[in-house]
Order: structure tokens, then C-alpha cells, then sequence
């Protein structure tokens, strides 16, 4: 289901960022999404909810192009991602910085290295330059004078930002998290919540979070959609989420006692 | 209640079942041997697009080059020393015993060099390999890396792959330079070979063309464990115990692959590059 019903089709949109069109995407005859329809809104935070291995990171993965589908398609401001080639391809995701579940640093580089690893590789900038850029990142999120320490130091939580740091180096359009919640204990995720918001406010970018824990969901999000039996089960603002009378995404939010609780967001 | 006896099949189709079960061994080993083509064409492919980032290259010589020597040297020494021992114990029946430098010298340049060399590489490298990446596979590093538009084929793959064509000769050639040296220890020092002799018939019996054909052997050694490794490594999945087995594996097919790849690349030098070898 799509929360985007205007015909025909605009594949550039100001309101949209990013559009999915009936993608559907199998593992062998396991049939992971299924003409899966999807807007993600410009400038705000999207969370992408559901039960674990609904296909969440598989919806992901296929935004920046790291899987690619049996079928369907998606635009990003109205350029088509599948039909990159190999340059324009790796050109293309440079619009997007990735936050990983396990944040997926490079344990063998500096907190500084692996946070100077995109300019690097993409941008012309002297040492002093990523050495600058790298220190304002990483005091922005509470890292400073961490640049030394290697990834096994790290509690989860900073290892989380060092992957925001990371991600965000490249000053992406799009930022995507991957459960950023995930083996974090409450007080540690409030302040991965709040990071996530400091970013949206600071960086003005478009987020697409991904994450079933429903109190961080309605404390960040302006949009939420279910991912459910491989499609999008409903999308809506969080209002529109909360007095939805779907059964089984009221069951999913009752049972996680955000709503029985009547938290607010 | 009942389901009833199962649908009846033709002859045909179990006779078709039969022998799809009978060659899917086959198979299977066709479809893996066509997924290290396709991952060898793909790094490949990378090799003439920028950045060419030689850090990385240098960095998996020095892991696979520099980080296998002692052990290699250490091995090639007393192989040349063993072979040299039986050499003048078998020789000396026939007071020939200035002959075994030239003949040990000629197993060692063809076949012991690169063969053994190859497999310390192996048992060293290759399974470091199929760790370093197979770790990365598991913890998302990999992943990381595309997305972040750095292909981890031309990052990660293409300088293990040129890296172990370039050093596996290398380590061959000093494999074959040590093992020399303990033949002679063993054969002039300790046996007291004439060194005159010693050196006469090494000089007779071993030309350029068994160091080249020995070289040229090491080279598809080289890729055939660092691609394998590769492989094994970049298809890792199912925690640490996964990377354990990729690990496993990148070693017994390696060592099985090169063993294996020895006899038919023997055959196919000695037609092309020794001029009378009464090979038919």
C-alpha cells in the first residue's frame, strides 16, 4: 500500500525524496517484498516499522542500489537507481550515508580513519582539511578526543556515532539507520534518539530509520510505515499511525506498551 | 487422517531424478568452479579503473610476500636438505653422489618450489585471507564499503589476487635458493661430496627453463589461493562458525586445487618449454 496515490506517477516530486514502485525482490522461493510501494518525504524523519525479518534491511539495501530487485523500481529525485551504470552508479550513493545496526566500522582503522575514510576516497581535500573535517563531526556528536581509539574500545553507543560520523563526512542528502536502537540500554537509546534529531536539525537532511522499538519510533518520527507480509501494510504521519485501527498494527504497538502506556511522543 | 499413497511417477521421470541425483555432485562443483571465473573476471575488470591505490597492493604484498617468508625459508631449507640426504644415500650405491645437487635441484625447481611454497602460502595467507574477509562479510564491513561507493572487488579482492600471482614466484624462487643451499650443506659438508662435482653436475642437469616452468607454476599457485580465499571469505555467512568453515575450506581446496592443478600445468609446460622430454 502507498501513502502516494497521485496518477500518473511523478518520479520527481518536491515532496517526495524518494519513491518505490512494486518492488519485489525474492531469495531462491523465499519471496522477501512484493510489488512494494513506498514514499519517503524530503526533509523529514521516515521509520520503516515491522516484525524482525519482515524485509526491513532488504528494503534498505535496494534505496542505494546494494541489492537489486526481481522487479520494480525506485527513483530518487527522479533518477532512476537501477538503471545506473557502474560510474554514475557509485556518483549516485555518495547521497546517501548509511548508519549500520552494528555500525560496521572498520576494526582495523582509528575512530579518525575510518570517519577520514569517505574523503579520502571521494574528495581532492588535503590531510589538514579531512583532519578538520573529521574533528568538527565528531565534536558535534561528542567524539572529540576519541579520534585515536580503535572500534573495539567503544561502547555501543559510541561506536553508533562514529557511524553517524562516518556517514555524515560526505554531508549525504539521505541518511539511512539501520536499527540504531538495537542491544541498547534506555538511556543509551535517548541519546541515540536525540543524536538523530540534533542531525535532522543541524544537517537538514531526509532520514529513513528503520527500528521496531515503538517509544523511540514515536519520539523521533514525522512519518511511519509498516512493513508487513512484504508489502507496505499502511504509511502515515504519526497521528495518523497511532489512531489507525489496523489490527495488526495496533496489536503491534499495544504489545509493545508504548500505547498501553499512553507515552506521548 | 489418511493421505493415501503418493501420486505414481513415470519411468521416465524416475530414471530423469535418478540421474540428476547421480551428477549433482558434478554440478555443484561446476557451479562453484563458475563462481571463482566470475569473481576473478570482476576484480579483473577493476584493474585499469582509478583509484588505483597502491597502499593496498603493497599492503597485501607485504601480508602475503613478507609475512610468509621465514616460514618458507624455514621449510625450504630442510626440504633441500632431506632431498639432498637421500639423494647421496640412493646415488652413492652407484658412487654417483656428485649427482644428487643436479637432480635434487631439478625436483626442487619444477615441482618442490612452487608446490610447497605454494601451500605454506596456503596454510598462511590463504586462510588469513578467508578470515580477514569473511569477518568483515559478517560484521557489515563489507557492505560498508559499497555503501559508501568504494567497490569492495577493486578494495579488498583485486590487490590479494595481483599480490599472490606477484609474490608466490618470489617465494618459490627463495624457496628454491634455500633448499639449494641445505642440499649442498647436507651433500658437500656433511656427506663430503666433492664440492667440484657437486657443483659440475647442479650446473649439467638444472637450466633457466626449470626455474621458469617452476616460476610460471607459482604464478597460478599465487591466484588459485588468494582467489579461493577471496571467495571463501566474500561468501562467509552464519556468525564466527561460519567464517571458521570459510576458513577451512579456503585451505583444503586450496591445497587440494593446487595439488591437483600441479599435474596438468607439468604436463602443459613440458610439451611447450623443454625441447626433448619424451613426453608424448
Amino acid at each position: 500500500m502507498s501513502d502516494a496515490d497521485d496518477a500518473p506517477l511523478a518520479r520527481a516530486h518536491p515532496r517526495w525524496h524518494l519513491r518505490v514502485r512494486g518492488l519485489t525482490k525474492s531469495f531462491g522461493a523465499k519471496v522477501v517484498l512484493d510489488k512494494l510501494d513506498l514514499d519517503v518525504e524530503r526533509g523529514k524523519v521516515n521509520v520503516i516499522i515491522g516484525a524482525s525479518g519482515a524485509g526491513k534491511s532488504v528494503l534498505i539495501k535496494h534505496f542505494m542500489c546494494l541489492l537489486r530487485p526481481d522487479r520494480g523500481a525506485i527513483w530518487v529525485d527522479g533518477t532512476d537507481v537501477f538503471a545506473l551504470a557502474t560510474q554514475p552508479l557509485s556518483v549516485f550513493r555518495r547521497k546517501f550515508g548509511l548508519v549500520f545496526q552494528f555500525s560496521a566500522l572498520f576494526d582495523s582503522l582509528t575512530v579518525e580513519e575510518n570517519c577520514a575514510f569517505p574523503l579520502r576516497e571521494h574528495t581532492k581535500k588535503s590531510k589538514a582539511e579531512i583532519k578538520d573535517i573529521v574533528r568538527d563531526r565528531l565534536a558535534a556528536l561528542g567524539l572529540d578526543g576519541m579520534q585515536a581509539m580503535y572500534p573495539g574500545s567503544l561502547s555501543g553507543g559510541q561506536r553508533k556515532r562514529v557511524g553517524l560520523a562516518r556517514a555524515l563526512v560526505l554531508e549525504p542528502e539521505i541518511l539511512i539507520f539501520d536499527e540504531p536502537t538495537t542491544g541498547l540500554d534506555p538511556l543509551a537509546t535517548r541519546n541515540v534518539d536525540d543524536m538523530i534529531l540534533g542531525v535532522m536539525e543541524r544537517y537538514k537532511v531526509t532520514s529513513v530509520v528503520i527500528s521496531h522499538d515503538m517509544a523511540s519510533v514515536f519520539r523521533i518520527a514525522d512519518r511511519i510505515a509498516m512493513l508487513h507480509e512484504r508489502q507496505i501494510l499502511v504509511a502515515g504521519t504519526v497521528d495518523e499511525i497511532r489512531g489507525s485501527d489496523i489490527p495488526y498494527l495496533y496489536e503491534f504497538i499495544r504489545t509493545s506498551g508504548v500505547a498501553a502506556a499512553g507515552a506521548a511522543p | 487422517m489418511n493421505p493415501g499413497p503418493p501420486p505414481r511417477r513415470s519411468f521416465g521421470a524416475e530414471v530423469a531424478t535418478g540421474v540428476g541425483d547421480a551428477f549433482r555432485p558434478v554440478v555443484r562443483l561446476l557451479d562453484r568452479f563458475g563462481d571463482h571465473v566470475i569473481l576473478l573476471a570482476r576484480s579483473l575488470a577493476w584493474l585499469p579503473r582509478r583509484p588505483f591505490r597502491p597502499a593496498n597492493y603493497l599492503e597485501a604484498c607485504e601480508y602475503i610476500g613478507v609475512g610468509s617468508l621465514p616460514i618458507v625459508l624455514l621449510v625450504g631449507f630442510f626440504t633441500g636438505a632431506v632431498m639432498g640426504l637421500q639423494a647421496v644415500y640412493a646415488f652413492r650405491q652407484f658412487q654417483l653422489e656428485s649427482f644428487a645437487g643436479g637432480t635434487t635441484g631439478k625436483a626442487l625447481a619444477v615441482e618442490l618450489a612452487p608446490v610447497l611454497s605454494a601451500l605454506m602460502v596456503a596454510g598462511r595467507s590463504g586462510a588469513g585471507i578467508a578470515t580477514e574477509l569473511g569477518t568483515m562479510r559478517i560484521t557489515e564491513q563489507i557492505d560498508a564499503l559499497e555503501s559508501m561507493a568504494v567497490s569492495p572487488l577493486q578494495f579488498l579482492v583485486l590487490p590479494r589476487l595481483i599480490a599472490g600471482m606477484l609474490m608466490a614466484p618470489i617465494l618459490s624462487l627463495l624457496f628454491f635458493i634455500v633448499a639449494m643451499v641445505g642440499c649442498y650443506f647436507l651433500a658437500v659438508v656433511v656427506q663430503h661430496v666433492d664440492h667440484g662435482q657437486f657443483v659440475l653436475h647442479t650446473r649439467d642437469l638444472l637450466t633457466t627453463t626449470d626455474v621458469a616452468q617452476g616460476m610460471l607454476k607459482s604464478i597460478v599457485f599465487g591466484l588459485i589461493v588468494t582467489l579461493i580465499g577471496c571467495y571463501q571469505g566474500f561468501n562467509a555467512s552464519g556468525g564466527g562458525r561460519g567464517v571458521g568453515l570459510g576458513t577451512t575450506r579456503a585451505v583444503v581446496f586450496s591445497s587440494v586445487t593446487i595439488l591437483i592443478s600441479d599435474y596438468f600445468l607439468s604436463d602443459i609446460l613440458l610439451r611447450v618449454m623443454s625441447s626433448d622430454t619424451g613426453v608424448r
